[in-house]
């Protein structure tokens, strides 16, 4: 997998989250995500400015096989989105981890990002999953 | 234990997704079906039909109980023609839809869907006790379906001399035996091109020499949105037993004349027939994002809900989402459709949505 940072963290619900060293962070979908919703076809992504809480639904990515929400791994302000995924949403099928990335948020309360998962801890879910 | 046809090593082996489709383990995708679906579109795709059920009918009476069993008439066929047909219950209710071939000497082949095999042939064997003709399930064979601009021309270069010979004179929807391969040049993409049946272990060498030839693997995926886009129903998601083909948008299949031409279904059908403002099929185009899905609720402006869709997905080809819907009573041309508790706007248009690999449609 091309373009994967290092020091990821991870939602249960597979958004993964990436801190960029500035007090905002990066969320995306991982590619466990997008190989089980197969074909991106459309994405919504959240207003930039709104504001979201930990778990929230803040954006919808639509594939060919169905409509699934994507929740804010961690609760603040949205910064900025990735305009690119509108006409090309298949980038977050092939890119997941580095072009396909959804949305930038303010950290509004650091203490949430120990309650993700580390790498080795959504590798154990995802394979948990599979059984 | 799901069966696997004679080409599973070949799906396993390029990377298909497996999935299980009417008791049989099929491949959903080998890696994008909307890749697939545009390579059936712009060039060649090749789908394995295995799972479908071939039956040959032999006996001087089989052409008798193919015009009684059938809504549509074989007599319509000379020698070679295939014919797209329903077969119906006594209440005028949709058993299936399938494909009959006319062969020499009175002999007929059928092909019907996968998922309806038992009561399929259950159905016709009872029915065929009154009439002096032999049904034969062809389990052994395989059925490989190869379809885009590029396909009948691939297939050429694997085939022998005088099957190349045979197939190049074929017109659409003919088909004919050269030996023990069957070609018809039918399909079920809105694309030209073939569907061979063959001997399994042929099958297996088929499909390699094809790939080889540049022809790509097509999954389930992709073949439910290529004949979406060609306007062909899906047996047991846009009609069943209790639909009739008048209310399946299928009315065209039923042969109303010779009218002293018995058929199982006929009466109710009759009835059916002349009636106003009963149920109907109907295209819906997406005007907006978001994809239209089976069992999504129809509505006028008002939001009443007028009838539900049967088939939705994404169109590769359009670039939005179609579909086609069950509806009841008077349907304007702008109508909406709820997706997640929102109601879309739709346009109604006639199917189909894409011909000769070109949207029938453009841009609101």
């Amino acid at each position: 997998m091309n373009n994967k940072p290092e020091n990821l963290r991870y939602t249960r619900s597979h958004e993964w989250v990436e801190d960029l060293g500035d007090g905002s962070a990066r969320v995306g979908i991982s590619d466990h995500a997008q190989e089980l919703l197969g074909d991106l076809v459309y994405i919504e992504l959240p207003e930039v400015g709104s504001v979201h809480h930990q778990g929230d639904a803040c954006a919808v990515v639509e594939s060919v096989k169905a409509a699934s929400d994507v929740y804010a791994p961690l609760s603040g302000e949205v910064l900025a989105v990735n305009e690119a995924l509108v006409d090309s949403p298949e980038m977050a099928n092939t890119d997941p981890f580095g072009d396909g990335w959804l949305f930038t948020l303010a950290i509004s309360d650091s203490g949430e990002e120990s309650e993700l998962l580390s790498e080795t801890d959504y590798e154990e879910l995802v394979a948990a999953e599979a059984h | 234990m799901p069966k696997r046809t004679p080409l599973y090593e070949q799906h396993t082996a390029m990377g298909g997704r497996m999935v299980d489709f009417a008791g049989w383990e099929m491949p959903l995708h080998y890696g994008s079906q909307l890749a697939e679906h545009r390579q059936v579109r712009e060039d060649a795709g090749m789908f394995d039909v295995s799972h479908m059920t071939i039956v040959d009918l032999k006996g001087g009476g089989a052409q008798a109980f193919l015009r009684y069993l059938l809504a549509n008439d074989v007599d319509r066929l000379e020698d070679g023609r295939a014919l797209y047909s329903c077969m119906l219950n006594d209440a005028g209710g949709i058993i299936d839809d399938l494909i009959v071939y006319a062969g020499k000497d009175g002999e007929f082949r059928v092909v019907v869907n996968a998922a309806t095999r038992d009561k399929d042939l259950a159905w016709m064997t009872r029915q065929a006790e009154r009439f002096s003709v032999n049904l034969t399930e062809r389990e052994e064979l395989a059925m490989i379906a190869v379809q885009g601009p590029q396909a009948r021309e691939r297939v050429h270069g694997v085939l022998t001399q005088p099957e190349r010979s045979a197939a190049s004179e074929l017109k659409p929807f003919y088909g004919m035996a050269v030996g023990e391969l069957f070609i018809g040049r039918t399909g079920y993409t809105g694309e030209d091109g073939y569907e061979l049946m063959l001997p399994a272990d042929r099958a297996v060498v088929l499909w390699r020499s094809l790939n080889e030839a540049g022809v790509a693997p097509i999954g389930l995926g992709a073949r439910d949105t290529l004949r979406l886009e060609a306007g062909m129903a899906l047996y047991g998601t846009d009609m069943d037993e209790t639909t009739s083909p008048i209310e399946s948008g299928l009315g065209w299949t039923v042969a109303w004349e010779p009218e002293d031409r018995d058929f199982i279904g006929k009466g109710p059908l009759l009835a059916q027939r002349g009636r106003v403002g009963g149920k109907q099929m109907v295209g819906l185009l997406m005007e907006g994002r978001g994809v239209l899905r089976h069992d999504q609720a129809v509505c006028s402006v008002d939001g009443s809900v007028v009838g539900t869709i049967t088939s939705g997905a994404f169109s590769p080809v359009l670039g939005r989402a179609i579909a086609m819907a069950r509806v009841e009573g008077d349907v304007s041309s702008a109508c909406r459709v709820r997706i997640r508790d929102q109601l879309q706007p739709v346009r109604v248009v006639k199917p189909p949505f894409v011909r000769f690999g070109k949207p029938c449609y453009k841009e609101a």
